[in-house]
Order: structure tokens, then sequence, then C-alpha cells
């Protein structure tokens, strides 16, 4: 002990060597290299922006047109446009908020407004918010596999996307082309049935559904000559091609690689996002508001309704844009449930088939020809410009909604 | 002397009560409704952890076949996949599937089930996460010390002004899709990577090719890291960086000697949240990185990582259920695997090792 006082500094730490060499200067040059290295890398994160958002720009504007926006993706890229993804993203993530949002909304007021009572209820809880900060975690291309097994196939455990097991708002009929070409149609009841074979007296009727009388003939050079006849004579034993009628209700089980397992997997995809930003927003309600509301009388939901909720949706809401903004631009999980499918027309209905902005982008940035590279840059062009009007809606919501709680 | 009139004297109101029944009965159904919204997250995860499990054990199934006669299993090995074996209990020809085994999946340094031959296919994904891995790495070298300086930048020594600027630029770098960063790998990146400048050091590189593919992952996961260590740094009191300053720090030691060791606990969890950020990462690697899976650290080659495989599995013919198809699930197991145990552990980290002040 006398020996340490006697030396303090020949032991381990020669503190007072290094405060006595660097000397005030030293530390104040130190301090200002180190600000301008922070500056410069600070800079650098805007440079990077500012570079990619011009390159997309010059490589994607010369082609940005109203015909771009409305057309298909046709193979030609001087004719390709994006129409069908552009609406199958307005679908997808209508359905995909729809879906999101008030169960989002439902689970955060859950874990925040109705705290437990019991210790089992405690441990629901807790293992809820366990659950939630995991799946927050969970890269998106799983739950593109899950919607992949879930959604499109229902696990195979009963019928196909093809074959479903279960269906509504569709009609089956079997086409055939009269002699004078002209559409005849046969409602068929059994989706599953073979083709029907011209032959007298079916119930056949036009494309508009009003029933028509066909004349059948056992071959072409014993119809009749006027045209009229011919419109509505068939050759017998013609085979029929089977079409399908879908209502805008049209729905089937398994769902197939439609617009409603697209919407599904993304919405368990943005839900831990929504949840956490709402939670954040309830959390921000002083519980002064609360008591208040429970002061007077007021149910455990009445105080949610009328005070908590109104008090905690702009935040609720600036998250759940934030949350749809990355629906619009996730496309891992609809490649991995969609494939790439070449899609020329928007979706009518839940189950039809659908492509979305970044899918689409996706195909034309991952061919090889530069023209195609052009076409994904004004793809992006759009998809950035959506995602901007998007957010500066949040931004608009956020200013006019917000008031001071306290 | 007059008695004031007393107030009370009938109750104020006259009728009967309203019933509240049906106030609690409304009750009772939101708070049911509510809860079943809550345990869709339980369901959620139930129903990965289910499909992936169940689909990928169907997968390691595939590597075993069962005798017709006698209802023997046998396992396919390196030496017998593609060949008929007689079954070892009763003797009938058996066509042996290709290799597959857990160990093996798990070891296997190969990674070509879409060669035609049985005896050809191999089954080890450590050639897709060394993929995965070296895009990672990349990633990390390029967007931990830039977020951690960045958020030193923010936190510490920024004006309002720059604060300004900076700030929204991140959020929109943050908010855009991760596609854009793919596009912007193959035609930004790669192209200035095969310059004749950055050539003459770094050697010849290919037009898919894990450092492009790993850089534009960086940049994506820049705003990520450096929001994350801005709150882990803004967290640290007050009084720690005054009690600094009273003994004649400057701003650079109160920032490195004392804000980032109290913050530490927080950054190394956003560091670890932004790696399982990275090993997620989809878009950009199916773009720009490649589709030959291959062990290999040389970040100037194509590769293919986990998630890309799992991109070409979905583009191919998905009716065939093969064995291609279903290593999908597999793959998908372990990546689910990785990122859970990443995501746990900086939450261990964020919490156990938490400096906690007054």
């Amino acid at each position: 002990m006398s020996s340490l006082l006697s030396t303090p500094n020949s032991g381990m730490h020669p503190i007072g060597e290094i405060s006595r060499r660097t000397k005030v200067r030293d530390r104040r040059w130190v301090d200002a290299a180190f600000r301008w290295f922070c500056v410069a890398t600070a800079l650098l994160s805007v440079l990077i922006l500012v570079v990619l958002l011009v390159s997309i720009l010059i490589q994607g504007y010369a082609r940005l047109s109203w015909h771009f926006l409305q057309h298909y993706p046709e193979p030609e890229p001087r004719w390709a446009g994006i129409g069908p993804a552009l609406w199958g993203t307005v679908w997808v993530c209508c359905v995909c908020g729809l879906f999101a949002l008030p169960i989002g909304v439902a689970t955060a007021i859950f874990l925040e407004e109705f705290p437990p009572q019991r210790w089992w209820t405690r441990k629901l809880h807790n293992f809820i918010q366990l659950n939630i900060s995991n799946l927050a975690g969970v890269p998106s291309v799983v739950y593109g596999i899950l919607g992949l097994t879930l959604f499109v196939s229902l696990a195979h455990l009963a019928g196909t996307p093809n074959q479903p097991a279960w269906e509504i708002g569709v009609r089956y009929y079997d086409q055939f082309w009269s002699l004078g070409d002209r559409a005849i149609l046969v409602p068929i009841t059994d989706p599953n049935a073979p083709p029907t074979l011209a032959q007298a007296g079916m119930q056949a009727q036009d494309y508009d559904g009003h029933p028509v009388a066909v004349t059948i003939v056992p071959s072409r050079r014993e119809a009749a000559d006027s045209p009229e006849m011919l419109q509505y004579t068939l050759i017998e034993g013609r085979v029929a091609g089977r079409i399908t009628k879908s209502s805008w209700y049209h729905l089937r089980l398994p769902l197939g690689r439609s617009v409603l397992a697209a919407a599904l997997t993304l919405m368990l995809v943005i839900l831990p996002i929504v949840i956490i930003a709402s939670q954040e927003a309830l959390r921000g309600v002083p519980s002064s508001l609360r008591e208040a509301g429970l002061g007077v009388g007021a149910t455990p939901w009445q105080v949610v309704r009328h005070v908590t909720l109104p008090a905690a949706i702009p935040g609720i809401m600036t998250g759940s844009i934030l949350a749809m903004s990355r629906a619009i631009g996730e496309a891992a999980p609809i490649l991995i449930m969609a494939g790439a499918v070449f899609i020329s027309t928007s979706p009518s209905s839940l189950v039809d088939e659908v492509t979305v902005m970044p899918l689409q982008i996706y195909d034309w940035a991952s061919r090889p020809q530069a023209e195609f590279h052009e076409l994904a840059a004004t793809g992006i062009l759009v998809l950035l410009a959506v995602l901007l009007l998007f957010n500066s809606l949040a931004v608009y919501i956020r200013q006019r909604t917000q008031k001071p709680l306290t | 002397m007059v008695t004031p009139e007393p107030v009370f004297d009938k109750p104020i109101q006259t009728g009967p009560f309203r019933s509240l029944r049906g106030t609690y009965f409304r009750e009772s159904i939101v708070k049911s409704l509510l809860v079943l919204c809550g345990s869709l997250s339980i369901f959620t995860t139930l129903a990965i952890v289910v499909v992936l499990f169940f689909e990928a054990s169907q997968f390691f199934r595939a590597g075993t076949v069962t005798c017709p006669q006698c209802r023997h299993a046998a396992r396919s090995t390196l030496e017998t996949a593609g060949q008929e074996i007689p079954c070892t209990e009763c003797g009938h020809n058996l066509q042996m599937p290709a290799h597959i085994s857990l160990w093996g999946f798990l070891t296997g340094t190969e990674w070509n089930p879409l060669i035609g031959k049985e005896q050809d296919k191999r089954f080890g994904v450590w050639a897709l996460i060394s993929g995965t891995l070296m895009v990672s790495f990349v990633a990390m070298l390029f967007a931990l010390p830039l977020g951690l300086i960045t958020a030193i930048y923010l936190s510490e020594y920024a004006h309002p002004k720059t604060r300004m600027i900076l700030k929204p630029s991140l959020e929109v770098l943050a908010g855009i899709p991760t596609v854009v960063f793919g596009f912007f790998a193959l035609t930004v990146i790669t192209p200035t990577l095969q310059l004749p400048f950055f050539s003459w050091f770094l050697g010849e590189f290919n037009t898919y090719n894990a450092l492009s593919a790993g850089i534009a992952v960086g940049i994506l996961c820049l705003p990520i890291v450096s929001s994350l260590v801005e709150d882990a740094l803004q967290a640290v009191p007050r009084s720690l960086r005054e009690g600094a300053y009273g003994l004649g720090a400057t701003k650079f030691d109160v920032s490195i000697k004392v804000v980032v060791p109290a913050a530490l606990s927080g950054i190394i969890s956003a560091f670890l949240l932004a790696v399982s950020r990275t090993v997620g990462e989809t878009m950009i690697v199916a773009l720009a990185a490649g589709s030959r899976p291959h062990l290999t650290l040389d970040p100037r080659d194509d590769t293919q990582t986990m998630t890309g495989w799992m991109v070409q599995m979905a583009l191919g013919d998905v009716s065939n259920f093969d064995l291609a198809y279903l290593s999908m699930y597999a793959v998908a197991a372990v990546l689910f695997v990785m990122t859970l145990a990443l995501t746990y552990v900086g939450n261990v980290v964020r919490w156990r090792f938490r400096e906690v002040y007054q």
C-alpha cells in the first residue's frame, strides 16, 4: 500500500502520463477532425439518396406517359405499360388495409387499454407482446411461404385452386362456335363434368343470357344457306370449350394466387408494424384523460371509444400509413406467393390473379435487355410517386388532427 | 326560525334505473373480439412454425424410400442414391431417391438440387448460408460504421438546421422499397465497380456479384442502424454528458468515451436487429447477387443466398412438388430460426445489459 502511494504512476494505470502528454490543443484538434468526419459521413447518406433518385430519374423519365400508366406489360418494350400492376397494387393494398388496420388497432387497444387482471391474463398479454416483437423480425419471404401454403393452397387440405372445395359467384358455360361464327353457351352445373357435345335438345343461350333455339345438323353440307339460320346452327358432336363468367363477388376456397391471398399475406407482414405504432400512439395519451372518463362512470370500452381512441387517432393514422407504404413497396412475399406470371388485365374480383407494381418492376429489372431496365426505372418512378402521395397524406393528416392534449 | 327545506327529501330520479345489463353485455362482446384480434399474432407464429417444420420434415422424409412389400424404410446414402438396391429385409428392388439427411443438410457445403441425375443432387445448406453471410458481412461493413457515426453526429453534434436536412433524407431512404435498391445495385453499383478504376485494384467483377448486393443491402440498413442507435444514444441521461463536460472533456471525448459506452447495449442490439434484417433481405439479392450457390469467400463472384434460392423456386414451375421445391421450406426454416435467434439475442442484450441511470 505504501509503495503504491509513493509511486502513483509506475503501476498499471498511466492515466496521469496520458493526460500530461495529450495537450488541450491536440484534443481540440481531434474533436474538430472528428466533427468534420461526422459531417462527411452523414452527408454521404444524403449523397446516396440523391444519386439513387437521379439515376432512376435519368433512366426512367423518357418513357413516362399516360400510355405507360394505362397499358398492359406487353413483351414489346416500346408499348409496354404498368396498368394491371398499378390497379393490382390498389386492389391488394385496399383489401390489405381493410384487414390489417382494424385488427392491428384492436390488438393494440387490447394490449394497452385492457390491463390484465389475473395472473393468466397477464401471461397472455406478455405472450402476445413477445409474439408481436418476434413477428416484427420475421423476414417477409417467410410470410410469403406461409401465404403460399396457407392461403393459396389451403395447406393441400381441401381442393386445389383449379378445382376449389367451395366456390360462389361464378357460372360455368360450355361455349360452341356456330357455323355463322356466333358464340352459343350452354350453362354447366358441375364444373368437373366432361365437355358437352353438340346434340339436339340442349339448353342453349346467347352471350347475353337469352335462350336461343339451336339447329343441329349432322354435317356442314346439310345446313341451311341463310346467314340468319347459320348463326344458330351447330354440327352434331362438336366439342365445346369451358368458359367462366364471374361476378364481382366471386370467392373460392382455396384462394389461389389471387388478390385476397396476396392481401392476407401482406396483412401478416404489416400487422406487427400497425400494432406497435398504434400501441405507441395509445401510450402517448395522458392517463388523466382515461381516469376522468372512468371517474364519470364510463366503462373501459366507452373510455376507449370516446376518449382514448379519438385522442390517439393522429398517431395511429401516421403509423398505419407508414405500414401501408411498406405494403405498397413489399415485393418478396407476393413474389413467393404468386410467382412471376404474365397478367394483362386488372383484377375484377377478389380471387382474380394479380400482379403488383414491385413485382412488375422486378420482372423487368431481372431481364438482361437495357430497354426493360428503362421500363423498370419508369415503373420505379410511378411507384415512388404513389409512395410520395401516400406519405404526404400522412404528413397532412398529422398536421390537421394534431392538437395538444395536456 | 325557518328550517331550510331539505333538498334530498325525494330522489332525483323517480323512474326505474336503466338496466346496465346491456352495457355489460356489449362490454364483454367487445372484449372478446379484442382478445380474438390479439390472439391472431399467436396463431400466426404457430402457423409459421407448423407450416415450415411440417413441410421441411416432408423434405427430409423424401430421402427415404419405403419397401412396398415389407414396409421397411431404407434411407438413401451418397453411394446408393439414384440406384436400384435390393431391400435388406425382403430383397425387393428399390429405386433410391437422392441423398437427403438432416445432418448432411446442416453440414453440407454443396447445393445442386436442379441436376437431372438423382445421384448428383446435393443438399448442403452451407452453400446458401455462406452466400447470405457474405452479403450480410459486406452490408454490415458498410452500414455499421456509417450508421453509428451518422447517429453520433445526429445525436451529439448536429445543428438543428442540419438535422432538418439529414433526418428526413434518412427517413426517405428508409421508405424506399427494396426492389428499388436491387435495381440500383444492378444498374448503378455493379457498373461502377466494373469501371477500370476499381477493377485496377479490386479485380474483375461479375455482372452479378455479392459486393454490389451487399452494398445495396447496407444502404438499406443504414437508416435502420442510425435511427436505432440514435434512440439508444438519446436515452443516455444529460447528467452524464454534463459531468464529462464539467471535467473538461471535448465533444469527441463525451461522445466516444462517455455516451457510446453508456449506450453500448442499445447499440449492439441495434446491430443485431440490422443483421437479422440483412439475413432476410430478398429482392436485392434476387436481382443483384446471381443464382449460383457455391461456397466462396470472393465477393466479386456471383453467389446465391437462402432468400435467393426461395425466389428461384417460387419463380419456377410450382406445380411439380419435387425435391427442389420442398427444399425451399427447409431453407426457409433455417432462415426463420436464424432471424429469430438474432432478434432474441438482440432483445436480451438490450434488456439484460442495459445500463440503468437515474
